[in-house]
This record gives structure tokens, sequence and C-alpha cells, in this order.
């Protein structure tokens, strides 16, 4: 059983309708209650896509949709949307009412489909599971009922064009950016990478190449394995797996060197791309750390994470190594799956061999928050997460660094920290914070 | 007075049932006046629609805001996800309430999961208001029930604390006579607060007959004609400045009905032609009864007609139909969301979340300052013109904006 969670950081599967508002020209159809979409979009506050936000359709189920279902009214939605939304799929994500009343919507965007219309149809009952693991779902059903359809048949498969399934598009509120970084690393290495969601992704056309590609590349630490494992299932494509978010030159160097053996692409070719990305790299930090050790008054010197698995791994990895802030408590909030739980404390374990990071995983970040208030650390401390840990870094006297949703008290465009530019631009931000604390 | 609100009922009656609101119309704003007055107003259903929002965002909003309560959505995780915008307006607002240091908004979600949509998930908020309380020391906890757990079945009225002192008032003033109606009539009925049956204070003939109800109900009718003397003598002069460099310009209006009706008042006495409104519904008399109380007719009355006036169930596709052809000098929005269409047409766009900043004389100089700064400072929205993209249809945008609602206007 799921317990009571206090300050929520993540959406009901319904959330999901984000990945669709994210792929150039889809537009999310939503057979639920009025408030759902709203609710979605309100919670990431920023980015509304082509279709997004307050443009999404809705039946707004009403208790009469309840009382005699509501198939009739969504097919009539769906017709609306085709006249009315300049788009080249509608994917149909229903909510808890229409799922607990029974609406056969699979039937009514068969029908659709059958009409020759592109529509996809996804069960996203909120009660169901959360928006990082229906991401997947709605994924796999644009696959099944979408891209297998349209895919060039007998198609030579492309060794050197990837998948890539990394940031899950709003929850990581820095996934254009990430996206954007994974897609120039992947391209150095001689690939050509489909991104799939943002500007930097081909959209449609793009989606229905997925077959060709040679291989499969997830960065996460669990969502989205389930869109891996179906399309090594369904077209043979292996997959590589690396669990957690690289930031900076250690973990992004690891993550190429793995790529360029996982694809087998010439070594000399991706050891030169990674020589040059190092040389920028570690020439500002070393610039940082002229500034950290000549700054003459107070930095943070530890640090707690209250993020999903993928920060808090790599966040912890790059912040201990290549800026010299310690992790002390974690706290991992994205209700990680239990099976996944042991192979990410091993992956933050490794992180050091001669100190111990303390992890949690529980969504119910009220938790997290009474842990930290109940924490003692000699010296300054940053805390990073969501809008809803500023009042407590106040109260607490530490840095803050909001960078994970609902983030209210900032402002992202394509700011990414993924990636060696990543790790530059998470350290700028980071001292931009502490040093706007001096007058 | 004979009772209009059923408080026999642990459930607020829906404004359909009780007020006779309506969420679709295409027409003009006094004729919509006329057949809400004359009790012939026909909703027109809508075949196609967009996201709305649901009454548990407006529930939590109100009692977010309550200093020592706590929240919990009794749901899905889903359907609390937005909440932590109150916690934002609260802190941000609190210091125009008196809230010196903003405490943190303690706001939980029973996280219903498919097994409980199956056996029920009573005990899961039982244990969740235990732990609420330890947690918190909350004075209040206040249960926000959900389509699931309705759906379900779940009974919550077993729970909350009450926590007011709302009955020993003099009287109710409220200035969102949308979200005020049912609480103003409701304590005028069970507790004889007198509520004050005048739309609120916006334009000038509205602010001065708000006022002298105000004084007449506390029996203050000296105070307040001192007080709009000294008010009238300030303010005046600069708003009729503000008229002469206003005048002849036009505006659209986008707003919830009652804040929508104020807007309008405000823009036609800054000499603005108001081209037309989408107003998010209409309710033809509100809980109290009283035409006195009806904004639009007010507004129409005051300042004449606007000549499309649509009540557009907060439809984006309606509004930026609309606003196509309009084309207005200026554009003000109150509800996040809609705002962007102005940008996206390069019409300067004006959108005032605080609804004080309009209210009696003063804020006609508000506003008039904030639309002639909206109108002077253009380039941003002229530029936003050249290169943003549109996801509606063209079909859609040479359609008739009512297109999509059933029946005749």
């Amino acid at each position: 059983m799921r317990g009571m969670i206090e300050q929520e950081r993540f959406a009901c599967a319904l959330g999901a309708m984000q990945t669709v508002v994210a792929i150039p020209r889809a537009v999310p159809v939503l057979h639920s209650g009025p408030g759902c979409g709203t609710m979605v979009s309100r919670f990431f506050g920023q980015g509304a896509g082509h279709a997004g936000g307050n443009t999404v359709p809705c039946t707004n189920a009403t208790e009469a949709d309840v009382v005699f279902g509501g198939e009739g009214r969504l097919r009539e939605v769906l017709d609306g949307t085709a006249k009315v939304i300049d788009a080249d799929l509608q994917v149909v994500l229903t909510g808890c009412t229409a799922d607990i009343v029974g609406d056969d919507a699979g039937e009514v965007v068969r029908g659709i489909r059958a009409s020759g219309r592109d529509a996809v149809h996804v069960s996203a009952a909120g009660f169901k599971s959360n928006n990082l693991v229906s991401h997947s779902r709605v994924v796999n059903a644009i696959v099944d009922q979408y891209v297998d359809g349209k895919a060039r048949k007998g198609a030579w498969r492309d060794p050197r064009l990837v998948n890539v399934f990394a940031s899950v598009p709003f929850q990581d509120p820095f996934w254009k950016g990430n996206l954007r970084e994974l897609k120039r690393l992947l391209e150095g290495l001689g690939l050509r990478a489909n991104i799939l969601f943002g500007p930097e992704s081909g959209g449609l056309a793009e989606w229905v190449t997925i077959p060709e590609a040679g291989f499969n590349l997830l960065v996460s630490a669990w969502a989205g394995l389930d869109i891996v494992r179906h399309l090594e299932e369904k077209y043979e494509q292996p997959f590589l797996h690396f669990p957690y978010l690289p930031i900076g030159g250690n973990e992004t160097t690891r993550l190429l060197r793995q790529v360029a053996d996982f694809a087998e692409l010439d070594r000399s070719v991706a050891e030169a791309f990674i020589a040059r990305e190092e040389v920028g790299f570690y020439e500002e930090i070393q610039d940082l750390a002229t500034f950290l050790l000549e700054f003459r008054y107070n930095l943070p010197e530890h640090y707690h994470a209250i993020h999903d698995a993928g920060y808090v791994v790599g966040l912890a990895k790059f912040l201990l190594h290549e800026v010299g802030i310690v992790p002390k408590e974690q706290f991992i909030v994205d209700d990680t799956p239990e099976e996944f739980q042991e192979a990410i404390r091993r992956e933050l374990a490794a992180t050091s061999g001669k100190r111990e990071i303390p992890v949690t995983f529980d969504p119910d970040a009220g938790l997290a928050q009474e842990a930290i208030r109940g924490a003692s650390h000699r010296g300054r401390g940053l805390l990073i997460g969501s809008g809803w840990d500023k009042l407590l870094a106040h109260e607490n006297g530490l840095d803050f660094l909001s960078a994970a949703v609902p983030s209210p008290y900032r402002l992202v465009l394509t700011t990414g920290y993924l990636g060696y530019r990543g790790g530059l631009r998470l350290i700028e931000d980071i001292y931009d914070r502490v040093l706007a604390t001096y007058k | 007075m004979s009772p209009r609100v059923n408080l026999g009922s642990p459930q607020v009656e829906p404004r359909e049932a009780r007020l006779g609101s309506i969420t679709g119309y295409a027409g003009s704003a006094e004729e919509l006046v006329r057949r809400s007055h004359g009790k012939c107003l026909k909703e027109r259903r809508r075949s196609f629609s967009q996201c709305l929002g649901c009454s548990t965002s407006n529930a939590a909003c109100t009692v977010i805001l309550i200093q020592d309560a706590a929240v919990i959505s009794h749901g899905p995780v889903g359907c609390s996800t937005c909440f932590h915008e109150f916690a934002f307006t609260y802190r941000v607002n609190g210091v125009h309430r008196g809230v010196e240091e903003p405490t943190q908004r303690r706001i939980f979600t029973t996280n219903l999961d498919e097994k409980d949509t199956v056996f029920g998930g009573a005990r899961k908020l039982a244990e969740a208001i235990r732990e609420v309380h330890r947690r918190t020391g909350a004075k209040a906890v206040f249960v926000l029930t959900t389509c699931a757990s309705g759906i379900i079945g779940d009974d919550p009225y077993a729970t909350v604390e009450s926590l007011s002192h709302a009955s020993e008032a003099v009287a109710t003033v409220q200035i969102c006579a949308t979200l005020g109606s049912y609480l103003g009539a409701a304590l005028e009925q069970a507790y004889g607060v007198p509520e004050i049956r005048s739309a609120a204070p916006y334009g000038i003939g509205q602010t001065e007959r708000w006022w002298r109800e105000f004084g007449r109900l506390t029996g203050k009718q000296l105070e307040v004609e001192a007080l709009l003397k000294e008010e009238r003598a300030e303010w005046l002069p600069r708003i009729d400045e503000l008229r002469q460099k206003l005048s002849g310009k036009t505006a659209f209006v986008a707003a919830g009905a009652s804040h929508g009706h104020a807007l309008i008042a405000v823009l036609r006495e800054l000499g603005l032609e108001v081209r037309g409104a989408a107003v998010f519904h209409h309710d033809p008399l509100y809980d109290n009864g009283a035409p006195t109380a009806d904004a639009l007719c007010g507004a129409v009355r005051d300042y004449g007609d606007v000549p499309r006036y649509q009540v557009c169930n907060k439809q984006e596709f309606e509004l930026v139909n609309i606003l196509n052809r309009e084309r207005p000098d200026v554009f003000l929005a109150r509800h996040g969301g809609m705002t962007s269409w102005g940008a996206r047409f390069g019409i300067p766009t004006v959108l005032v979340g605080d609804e004080h900043f309009g209210m009696n004389y003063r804020g006609l100089v508000n506003y008039g300052a904030r639309i002639l700064d909206a109108l002077e400072n253009d380039e941003f929205v002229t530029n936003l013109a050249r290169h943003a993209s549109v996801p509606y249809t063209r079909w859609w945008l040479e359609q008739a904006p009512d297109a999509f609602l059933e029946g005749e206007s």
C-alpha cells in the first residue's frame, strides 16, 4: 500500500500528458475530470510546448459521464480536436473517472485510427501510478500504436543511430538542456541521436525511425527501463543503461567511453573528442579551485539533496569529487520501486571509498524535511531541492538551489546540468546563490 | 427573507443547480443581463472542449491560506499537485494579511492507489489525519475529497474541527461575488450577518454606491461621505488626465465572471471602448438574489453595452478565435494561460493578479497608468508576434467563435 505523502514532488499517471506535450506537433487529449490537466500544467508551472497547458483538449467528465459513460463524449472531443488543433498525432490519456466507470477508450481510438487519423490511447488513471512510471507507458503506447505502423518496412538498421531515453520531460526541470547536451555529446562520438523530445528532436518523423536505431541508451536510475526493455523485446534492439545523471568531467567521460564500447565505435575518435571536452572543462575547474581556495569568507562545505534517484547519485559524484562539497543525508523522493533501490544504494556507495553517504527512499518529503531540521553538521551547508524547500533552507541557514519540481522560485528555459557544460553551469548556479548572500 | 441556501446538506449545491449559472453564451452583455433577470437564460453545450479547472483546487486555495491549518487531499497523488502554488501565494501575499513570519504550509495527500479504489480509502484517511496531527499540531485539518474518493464512496465527514468567528461580524464584505456569493448569503441566513448587496467598488458610480451601502449597514454614513469627498478631490483630476490619453482605445477582457465585470467597468470609466469579453461563466443572480449585486447589469447600465460578450468557460480556443478577430489595442486578462495569446498576436497585454488593484477611485488611476505603460512599451509583444506559433488550425480561426456551441445564440 502506498502511504500518505507530504509535499509531493511528482504528478500522478496523467502527468505523463507532458511527455506528449514535449513531442513537437503531438497533442494530448484527456478523457478525465475537468481539473486534471490544469493540475498537471500548474504543477510544472512553465512551458506549454506546442499544444500544452490551456490548449489541451479534455472531455471534462461530469457526473453524467460517470453515470452514463463517456465514450460518445470522447469521440466528439477527438473529432473537434482534429478540426481545431493543428497537430499530427492525438494521444488520448484516460484518467481516474474514465477508468473507474470502465469507458472503453481503446475502442474509440481504434475507431479513429481506422478512419485514417493518427491516434494513440494510454490508460493513465491517477490512482494506478505516477508520471515517472506512466512516461514509459506513453512512450510504449506511441511505439506500438503509431511508430510500428509508420516505420519503413525492412529498413536497414543503422548501428550509428541511437534512441535516447533520459530526462522525463518537465519532471526533470532541465530536460531541454540535458537532452541538448546529451545529443551534442553523442554526435561528438560520431553517432546520430534520436532525442525524441523537445526542440532538438526531429518530431514525429524522428519517432518513426526508432526501429532503425542500432541500440537504445537509457540515462536514468529506473524510469524508462520499461521503454528500453520493451524495445529490446519488440525490435531486438540492445540497450545500454547508465543509471544516474552524468554531471561534469569524470562521469560524462565514463558515459561516453561506455557508449563508445557498447556501439563499437572507433576508440581513437571517441578519445579525441573526450580529450577536447576535458581540456575545456578542467580549465574552468582550475579557475574554480582558485576561487574556492582564495575566497576569504564562507562557502558551503556540505549539502543535502531532496531529488530523484538519478539526480541524487549524479550530484553526489560530481559535487564531492569535482567541486569539493561533501554530500550529507540524501533523500530520494521519486517513489523509486523497491526492486531498484539496492542498485541505487550501491551506486551511491561507490561514490567514495572513504565515506558513507546516508540515503533515504521515501516520496513523503515532509519526513525528509524533518530529518534535515534535525541534522547538524559543522560548516556552511547547501540544500538542493524543490520550491517546497526554500523556507526550510532559510530556517536552517542553508544556501538553497531550486533544482527540482515544483519550482516556482526559478525560471528555467534551456539550462541543463548534464554533461561537461551542465556541470559548469551547476557550479555557476550554486555560487551565484551563495555569493548573492553577501552584501 | 426566504432561505435560498440549503445549509442542511454538508455539500454545497453546484451553482448551475443553485443559481442557474451557465458556461456557454455568445451575444451582447445587455442581452445576457435581460435574459438573466427575465429568467430565460439557457445553457449552450460545447461539443469540443479544453481543460477547465476543478473544485478541489479552489477549495484548497481557501483552506491553505488559513494560518494554523493543515490540508489533506484525499485522493490520488495528482489531485493536489498544483497546491504548491497556494503555498507560494501565502508567502508572497502574507504581508498584506498581517502574516509577518510565514510558516510552512502543511499539505498532504492520502495518495490513493488502485487497491484503495477497490477496498475503500477510509482507513488510510484516518491514519493520515492522525499522522498529520502528530507532524503539524495544526488547530484544524481540512480534508478535500476528489473524483476518485467521491466515486468509490469514502465518507470524510467525521474529522474537521471548526474555526470560525465569522458569525460575530457586523457585515459580510466580499469583492468577488463568484466566490463569495454562497458564504455571504449563508452567513446572513444562518447568523443574521448582513451582506452588502451591492456589486464591488469598481468604477466611479459603483464605488460610491458600494461605500454608501457599507456606511448604511455599519451606521457610518457621515464618515463615508467625508471619505468619498476626500478621495474625489485627490483622484478625480488624475482620472480625467488618464481618460484624455486613453479615450477611444479599444480593449478586450478575458476573466472570471465577477472580476471580468469589474474590469469592464474600470476600462469604460477610463474611456476605453470594450469591444468584447470572454468571461468564464455567468450567474443570472447571486445567492442573495439581489439585482443590485449584479455587477454586469450595473456596468451595462452605467456605461452601455459590450457588443461581443462570450461566456467561454475558460475555453482557450474560443478566446483565441475572438481575439484574432477583434485585435484590440489592449488585452486585459485575469488568469494564467490566457495572456500569452495577446502577446502572440502583438497586442499589449496586462494581467493583474491583485483584485484590489482596480478598486475605488485610486484603482482607476492604477489601471490607467498600467494600461498606458503597456501601450507605450509594446516592443516586446510586437517582436514576439513576428515569431510566435499558433497551435490552432486556419479553419478554426475562420469559424464563428460560437461554432462549437450547440443551439442558437
